[in-house]
């Protein structure tokens, strides 16, 4: 194919026009890619900032879509600002949109304007947990029986599989009330809470849980999650936490469907 | 169009997990979660088709899934994908191909349809539907691209049409004929969305009626139709946006009534994804789409009767 002497100089290599058109994406300090034009002569800089415009905003949307209790905590203009700085530096690298965010509670951990809310970055985590566990595949949860059908010593060699769900989401502050409170429809009262929380994330069937554990109960589902026995996970949260309750954290455990099989012994 | 196969081959032996619903001359509309309360409750909703961005279904379970089922139940569903990045030069992601080709496998959708654009380049995944120059060396890599796909998923697929704000200096050849070329090559059908057509003719100062002469509409087997927005360029003349946040312009259902006049009543989606307004606003864009269809059809059935006798 001839072509015109005027496109010489772009047409150099012919397939490689995506590396003329991505630095100015995300950047809004560069120019208007010079391979591209309006027609019949016409100016390109505000037909360029559509696809500017289209890439930021949706990738914002997209956080903004995933951390709801974060953008209610912050509020819109607050969040969305955070979120473009963020999207800007990290942009996606997967067309998955429902994997992206993973690095943002990390963000916001270092974000100057959020250091007043050092529980915010938790509250994302728990969001971006929520978001795992919706998408998880589905796994039926283990019966209470096959607990209660297990003789002492077996039991206590027993390691669990996790439920694909399943998600633990430790902080230092009050974060899963400041979640829970920010998440639903109706006002945010004030909160009062002021001690640590873990949040447990689970999806037993078609609607995703979220659960302040009891004390010890963090310990105890962490130590199982990395598939220690079940004797020597109940000692160390005993151990690590003197008001851990034993029953309590076992029924948590079946109620929110933390695992769905016992993987060996037992 | 007879050599396109748009449903999927189906041996007489073969078990599938869903009823082949039959997508001639409907119209439909993007399916959004929050209305599928209201779906399942509406038994005209059932008459119509439903078409899911393929991404949005790509996680391993959990309501995606279980929604999608159940809709798949009860209508034909049309897998749409959005960031396959057929228009760019880089290779196709493998992973992303097999998860499109489980996709299809699973749900055994009536039309599988991707777009002429690209959305990924290195390792970064822009989210937006980026434009292509139009040469001889782009044309051979989208056709390799659109026959990896077809290869893979083992059916042909519709090709979407793009909406553009500019022009690449270096495109040698129009829109339409790289279209047509791409048809020839590899034996795709298309997907033509009428309010790109609209959108480009306006942001380009072409005639759309001209844009129609020259595309190949024999190859179509699906039509879009959605809302725009408009805005200024830097001449301060009318650009229009492809947002898909409004009703269906006038315009662009006179030119669907022209396309449908011509090529008979095909599969026709409404496509709303921002902005979503409540199922009832949804829904009686549908039906506007098909009454368009059904118009048109009466006409075209007496037309191929006289045809053959």
């Amino acid at each position: 194919m001839r072509i015109p002497e005027s496109n010489w100089d772009v047409a150099a290599d012919r397939l490689d026009y995506p590396t003329g058109f991505v630095p100015a994406l995300l950047d809004p300090g560069r120019a208007t890619p010079a391979l591209v034009a309006g027609p019949r002569g016409k100016a390109a800089n505000k037909r360029f900032n559509v696809y500017r415009n289209n890439v930021t905003v949706s990738l914002i949307d997209a956080l903004a879509a995933a951390f709801p209790a974060t953008m209610r905590i912050t509020g819109e203009t607050f969040f969305r600002a955070m979120a473009r700085f963020h999207a800007r530096e990290r942009p996606p690298t997967s067309p998955l949109l429902f994997d992206y965010g993973r690095d943002f509670p990390g963000f916001i951990e270092r974000y100057q304007y959020a250091q007043p809310m050092p529980w915010l970055a938790d509250v994302a985590r728990i969001e971006r947990a929520w978001l795992d566990a919706y998408h998880a595949a589905d796994a039926p949860v283990l019966p209470p029986h096959a607990l209660t059908s297990l003789p002492a010593e077996a039991l206590s060699d027993a390691v669990f599989k996790a439920h694909p769900s399943t998600r633990l989401v430790c902080s230092a502050y009050p974060a899963v009330t400041i979640f829970s409170a920010n998440r639903q429809r109706g006002p945010v009262g004030r909160i009062e809470a002021r001690q640590p929380e873990s949040a447990l994330i689970t999806r037993p069937a078609l609607d995703v849980e979220v659960r302040r554990l009891p004390p010890g109960a963090d310990v105890f589902l962490g130590s199982l999650l990395s598939a220690e026995p079940f004797g020597s996970a109940a000692a160390t949260a005993s151990v690590r936490c003197p008001e851990f309750d034993l029953a309590t954290a076992i029924a948590v455990m079946l109620e929110a469907g933390v695992f769905t099989a016992i993987r060996q012994g037992g | 169009m007879a050599k396109l196969a748009t449903h999927a081959d189906r041996g007489a032996s073969e078990g599938f997990r869903f009823p082949a619903h039959r997508i001639d001359g409907l119209a439909g509309t993007s399916f959004k979660h929050q209305h599928i309360t209201s779906i399942l409750e509406d038994q005209a909703a059932k008459r119509g088709f439903f078409e899911v961005h393929a991404e949005n279904y790509m996680g391993a379970g959990g309501p995606p899934h279980a929604a999608l089922t159940r809709i798949r139940q009860d209508c034909p569903v049309s897998l749409h994908g959005v960031c396959m990045s057929i228009g760019g030069p880089q290779p196709l992601d493998k992973a992303h191909l097999g998860r499109f080709a489980g996709l299809v496998e699973r749900y055994e959708p009536a039309l599988v349809s991707e777009h002429l654009a690209w959305s990924t380049h290195d390792t970064t995944y822009y989210n937006d539907l980026l434009p292509l120059p139009y040469t001889e060396a782009t044309l051979r890599r989208v056709a390799d691209h659109i026959d990896e796909v077809q290869e893979t998923i083992k059916r042909p697929i519709l090709l979407e049409n793009p909406s553009t704000y500019l022009v690449f200096k270096e495109s040698t050849m129009s829109e339409t004929a790289f279209i047509r070329e791409l048809v020839r090559r590899t034996g795709c059908g298309l997907l033509l969305d009428v309010n790109n057509v609209f959108v480009s003719a306006t942001n380009h100062g072409f005639s759309a009626l001209d844009y129609l002469a020259d595309y190949p509409l024999e190859h179509v087997g699906e039509i879009h139709l959605a809302g725009h927005a408009e805005q200024e360029d830097d001449e301060g003349d009318l650009f229009l946006i492809d947002s898909h946040d409004g009703p269906v312009a006038d315009a662009v259902w006179t030119l669907f009534d022209i396309v449908i006049g011509r090529c008979g009543p095909l599969p026709t989606l409404i496509e709303w994804d921002s902005a979503i307004p409540d199922w009832p606003v949804l829904k009686a864009e549908a039906i506007a789409a098909q009454a368009i269809l059904d118009r048109h059809a009466g006409a075209f059935l007496r037309r191929k009767s006289h045809a053959h006798s």
